[in-house]
């Protein structure tokens, strides 16, 4: 640690404060923190890692302490930049003045992680399934392979009579946030349980963690479970209804349904929050997904820190980050507008000294309820 | 006897003597006092545990039922503190019970094969790998009971369910899974069984011979001499290195967390799933995700872990003592 910090403080040459002009490839250099959802841990890992590769004066460290954390600390502006697995809200929104010298907090979707419901039944690679039948086996009311609901969407397998063996996760997660989720919005009379990180059922199989669940499937035939797109390969995969067609997962699907998701309504200028459309009947969609946002501020006072943002934002979104996070983490790479709309978002940050004249303007939007909207 | 500036002793036989530790002078001085320090590091060490769960705990524990239900994800609504410790209590007492009851025969039996039955080049072998037992590190074991052991018993939990389900252990339905806490009770009986057997050989290699030999020339078999000369004496022994396994099943953390599928109910029913859970499996579990208050309830819990662990060294600890006179060894 120390000599990597010494790196920074000994090359002032390097330094943001000599250059007050805009160079093309700017470099970055000193120690950035950033903290929230331990969902995007591995892809921010694999960011990292990739953008230190450019930048190997720039030390940064990421801390996956929950979405929630991740959001708290961001505001109380000692983190950089802050991952979480739902947008700020309106009131967070609001509050982001400060943390931001005057400007505002922004949520961009970079990483999309595919949930596919998966299961262990020789023989059987695929199998067709309503978000109401998905949901009446996870709650215990077919209980059997060769049941006939699942006979009638599947009218070419073979189903074995055998026990269904429903598995879900012990721990506190996302992928069981937007499992439950999906459930809830597309079939609420078989799953009238709220979206919740912990399964709320009280009785069922549980294993820890997605290579437990992943692990206890393997093993025991006619089990299913939820898990990460990219954990479940060598297992049956789960193709879901999507309108009036069954989509089987994949990674441009996954991507798309953020593309055509509607934005939060009223919010600033480059923030990409989505409501993400779980009922879309387009079947070039694949509505189970995991969507996690870097949140940053549209405006730094610290050159060092506004030039990273900047920097590792467009990282984060170019191709090559995506297709890091995919390898590292199993995600779906954004769609090419997806990125160009992160790309420009990452243009507009910029410098409170490059804009003294916002100053004023700044210090307005800090009031509660400034500019946020409804 | 302990004055330390008496002036230098002239004669030999008086150095002889302060050689064997009646005085203290130089190195032997500073070694007293970091000797001290030690014992009194432990003390502080465990005063600052119990302090820092005491302090911590105490929001969780003095805040109102409807206040937990609220912070505290797993809260059951409408309970006091009390009934949602209860049945984590319940589940970590039952699972470590149930290993004990398994791990302490086959411990003492493996002990006494190592130290009266095994020639000596077979048995300091045994005696080795047994010691390497309880260097693998409870996660590699955590991963053995999900990939290797839970696939293998759970037929065996089926078989046990079906005709021994009379039984309240054995009773409600088996899971297909195997993730439930027969399994684990499996897994923490192999974790704890190297030190069992490590202690419990040590104190029978201590019978002295002179019992044995009493006992052998008064015409007993090689098991005679064992009921009547070696387990007398080893008895207290046995029970401390129980203790001593029964406090690391308590507290095994990483292994029941991978394999448990965990409720939270009071059940006997231990090849079902989704019935008990451990305390510090549950802390593991619900850590990653907790703020504020739920991270006091969590620390509670821990206290009550705490208090159950020195509850039981320190019956181990009466036991030892109250046996200590009918042992025989004196």
């Amino acid at each position: 640690m120390l000599p990597l910090a010494g790196c920074g403080v000994e090359l002032p040459g390097f330094g943001a404060e000599d250059e007050p002009s805009a160079d093309p490839e700017p470099t970055v250099v000193g120690e950035f923190r950033g903290a929230g959802s331990s969902a995007q841990g591995a892809a921010m890992e694999a960011w990292i890692a990739g953008f230190r590769e450019q930048h190997p004066d720039a030390a940064i460290s990421y801390d996956p302490v929950g979405s929630g954390d991740g959001r708290e600390t961001f505001l109380a502006g000692s983190t950089a930049f802050g991952a979480s697995d739902v947008a700020l809200n309106d009131e967070e929104m609001a509050a982001s003045g400060p943390a931001c010298d005057g400007g505002n907090a922004i949520d961009l979707p970079v990483y999309i992680s595919p949930i596919v419901v998966t299961f262990n039944v020789k023989g059987v690679d695929q199998l067709n399934m309503s978000s109401d039948l998905i949901a009446r086996i996870f709650t215990g009311q077919i209980t059997r392979w060769d049941d006939p609901a699942i006979v009638t969407a599947n009218p070419t397998v073979q189903l074995p009579a055998l026990e269904i063996t429903p598995v879900h996760r012990s721990d506190d997660s996302g992928t069981t946030d937007n499992f439950t989720d999906y459930l809830h919005a597309t079939a609420p009379e078989a799953w009238p349980h709220d979206p919740d990180g912990l399964w709320p059922l009280p009785d069922g199989f549980a294993a820890e963690g997605t290579g437990g669940v992943i692990e206890t499937v393997r093993s025991t035939p006619g089990a299913i479970t939820y898990a990460d797109a990219s954990a479940t390969a060598d297992l049956g995969q789960v193709a879901i209804k999507v309108g009036e067609e069954y989509v089987p997962y994949s990674a441009d699907a996954a991507a798309a349904v953020v593309d055509v998701s509607p934005r939060i309504e009223n919010r600033y200028e480059h923030d990409l929050a989505f409501v993400l459309d779980r009922k879309i009947d387009k079947s070039f969609a694949y509505p189970m997904v995991l969507v996690s946002y870097l949140v940053v501020c549209s405006r730094y006072e610290d050159k060092a820190e506004g030039t990273f943002v900047k920097e590792f934002v467009e990282y984060v979104a170019s191709v090559e980050g995506q297709e890091r996070a995919a390898a590292a983490a199993g995600s779906a790479v954004i769609s090419p507008d997806l990125q160009d709309w992160i790309a420009e978002a990452a243009k507009s940050i910029y410098l409170t000294q490059e804009r003294p004249e916002e100053e004023a303007a700044g210090q307005a939007a800090r009031q509660p309820g400034g500019t946020a909207g409804g | 006897m302990t004055t330390t500036d008496s002036p230098p002793a002239p004669a030999a036989p008086v150095r002889r003597r302060r050689s064997s530790g009646d005085t203290e002078r130089g190195f032997s001085r500073t070694f007293r006092w970091i000797a001290t320090g030690s014992g009194a590091l432990i003390l502080a060490t465990l005063a600052a545990v119990a302090l820092f769960l005491i302090v911590r705990a105490w929001p969780a524990m003095t805040a109102s039922s409807a206040e937990l239900a609220d912070a505290v994800p797993r809260y059951p609504d409408d309970t006091s503190f009390l009934a949602y410790v209860g049945p984590l209590v319940f589940g970590t007492l039952l699972a470590a019970v149930l290993a004990l009851l398994m791990a302490t025969p086959v411990a003492m039996g493996i002990a006494l094969f190592i130290s009266h039955y095994a020639p000596r080049r077979l048995a300091q072998v045994l005696g080795y790998l047994v010691d390497l037992l309880a260097a693998i590190p409870s996660v590699v074991y955590g991963l053995w009971g999900i990939a290797v052991l839970a696939p293998a018993v759970g037929p065996v939990w089926l078989w046990l369910n079906e005709y021994l389900g009379w039984f309240p252990l054995f009773a409600g339905g088996a899971s297909p899974t195997a993730r439930v806490l027969a399994t684990v009770s499996v897994v923490l009986a192999v974790m704890i069984l190297p030190i069992i057997t490590a202690v419990s050989r040590e104190v029978f290699l201590q019978t002295p011979k002179l019992h044995e030999e009493a006992a052998l020339a008064l015409g007993a078999t090689r098991w005679e001499m064992v009921r009547t000369a070696v387990l007398p004496f080893g008895q207290s022994g046995v029970i401390s290195a129980a203790m001593l396994g029964l406090g690391r099943a308590l507290g095994e953390t990483m292994a029941v967390l991978m394999i448990l599928s965990p409720g939270f109910l009071y059940s006997f029913n231990i090849l079902q799933a989704a019935q008990q859970q451990t305390i510090a499996a549950y802390i593991a579990l619900d850590f990653p995700e907790a703020s504020g208050l739920a991270v006091n309830a969590l620390i509670a819990t821990g206290l009550a872990l705490f208090v159950i662990t020195l509850a039981v060294n320190m019956a181990a600890r009466a036991i030892v003592a109250r046996r200590k006179e009918f042992s025989g060894a004196n």
